[in-house]
């Protein structure tokens, strides 16, 4: 790993101003951050750690959605009686995460913000039509995730909770590489206030909804609906894992078991 | 860059001035000599470097020393108490929970922190969770016989 300049920061403001001033990396639990460091994938010149900031952790309930803290880890979250009670997928979600020592290490704002092409989190944000929350504005999911590791997110811009509206049905269901556990593909399935949606992770470069499944289920939400949709394999991934047509296959199979499990 | 660390080794307080790049296990085995915690993958997959981080189990070979400044941390060297192993360390014995013993301290560990979630957890509970701790010599059969039993002890 190169060396790094370190601050730790004990409010946001003051994280933005060091991330502003310095050009760096903002730190949230490091499980991809800190690996992709020791690679020298990524080389900043200063890390501002943001463990140190209390206003960035914590689950509650706002009317009709769940807002979490950006540095709310994935332990938390899947084991959070609020998640659990109005958002059980979401919940669940969380629990299939890496492993146990990810989990009491990762957080929801790292996730998104890496934004990485297999990551779970960012099918649920997406299919839940969730809100993100940063230091200066509000970005609706459909927004927020812009290509392979990008964001909408400035250099300077610090995501601090994450709204997820309660559906009235969600699910989630992931075909993990069997070796790495990331998802090869992962759909989330909810039937939202703003209707059917449908977001794949693992299939291709970044996270997406699948919009001829979604407009199937909104006809009729069914297994058999979202099994019958046959997905292109243009521009999805093809490598060792798996073949652009394997993946696209397994979209609608895994679509299709998120409906049977959301009920 | 040098950053001041101030936290709490085995029940233990430790401070010490470290580069700010010092992973938290080159900390514990190098500055510590506490080279019971392994470096196995050193990609944070295989589990072998697992530490209790506040109670919480953590791969300590993707965690920087900084970040666990003012934690409590156990390692495998803090788990016996006046000369007796801890239960868990005791059922791995009578079950003989390891072959070559690598995986072992991460697995003892691991399982700490899987029965503080799960006093009452059934092998497929302990199969799940140990998702995390990779055993090269596949003796995964002893390794979840002796977590049940040490979880029963840990039950008392």
């Amino acid at each position: 790993m190169y060396a790094f300049e370190y601050q730790r920061p004990k409010s946001v403001a003051d994280a933005v101003a060091a991330l502003a001033k310095s050009g760096g990396k903002a730190l949230a639990g490091g499980q991809s951050l800190v690996g992709a460091m020791k690679l020298r994938l990524a080389n900043p010149g200063t890390i501002v750690d943001l463990s140190g900031i209390a206003e960035l952790r914590g689950i509650k309930k706002e009317g009709d959605a769940i807002v979490i803290g950006a540095l709310t880890t994935h332990a938390e979250v899947a084991s959070s009686s609020v998640v659990k009670q109005s958002i059980p997928a979401l919940a669940a979600v969380a629990e299939g995460i890496g492993d146990r020592q990810v989990r009491n290490r990762g957080t929801l704002g790292g996730s998104i913000a890496n934004n990485d092409p297999a990551a779970d989190y960012p099918a649920a944000v997406l299919a839940l039509g969730a809100t993100v929350h940063t230091n200066k504005r509000k970005i609706i999911a459909d927004d927020f995730f812009k290509g392979m590791y990008e964001t909408a997110l400035a250099a300077d811009e610090i995501i601090t909770a994450v709204s997820f509206p309660v559906p009235k049905k969600a699910a989630y269901m992931k075909f993990p590489q069997p070796a790495s556990r990331f998802a090869l593909v992962g759909v989330f399935v909810a039937q939202t206030g703003g209707g059917t949606r449908v977001a794949v992770t693992g299939a291709a470069p970044h996270v997406h909804r699948a919009s001829t499944i979604e407009a199937a289920l909104s006809k009729s939400f069914t297994a058999d609906a979202a099994k019958a949709v046959k997905i292109p394999a243009d521009h999805l991934n093809n490598d060792i894992h798996g073949s652009a047509a394997y993946r696209a296959h397994l979209v609608s199979v895994m679509a299709s078991r998120a409906v049977a499990a959301a009920g | 860059m040098s950053v001041s660390l101030s936290l709490t080794v085995n029940d233990e307080a430790v401070n010490a001035q470290v580069d700010a790049r010092t992973l938290l296990v080159d900390f514990i085995r190098n500055n510590l000599a506490l080279t019971g915690t392994h470096v196995g993958c050193d990609t944070g997959q295989c589990g072998a470097c697992t530490v209790l981080v506040d109670g919480n189990a953590v791969k300590a070979c993707t965690i920087l020393a900084v970040q666990a400044n003012g934690s409590k941390i156990t390692t495998i060297e803090g788990l016996a108490k006046n000369g007796e192993l801890h239960p868990m360390q005791a059922a791995f014995k009578d079950c003989h929970g390891l072959q070559c013993g690598f995986c072992t301290p991460g697995m003892v560990l691991s399982a700490i922190d899987l029965v503080q979630r799960h006093p009452d957890a059934d092998e497929a509970t302990i199969r799940a969770e140990l998702e995390g701790n990779l055993c090269r010599c596949t003796g995964y059969q002893n390794i979840v016989k002796a977590i049940a039993q040490g979880a029963a002890a840990m039950r008392g």
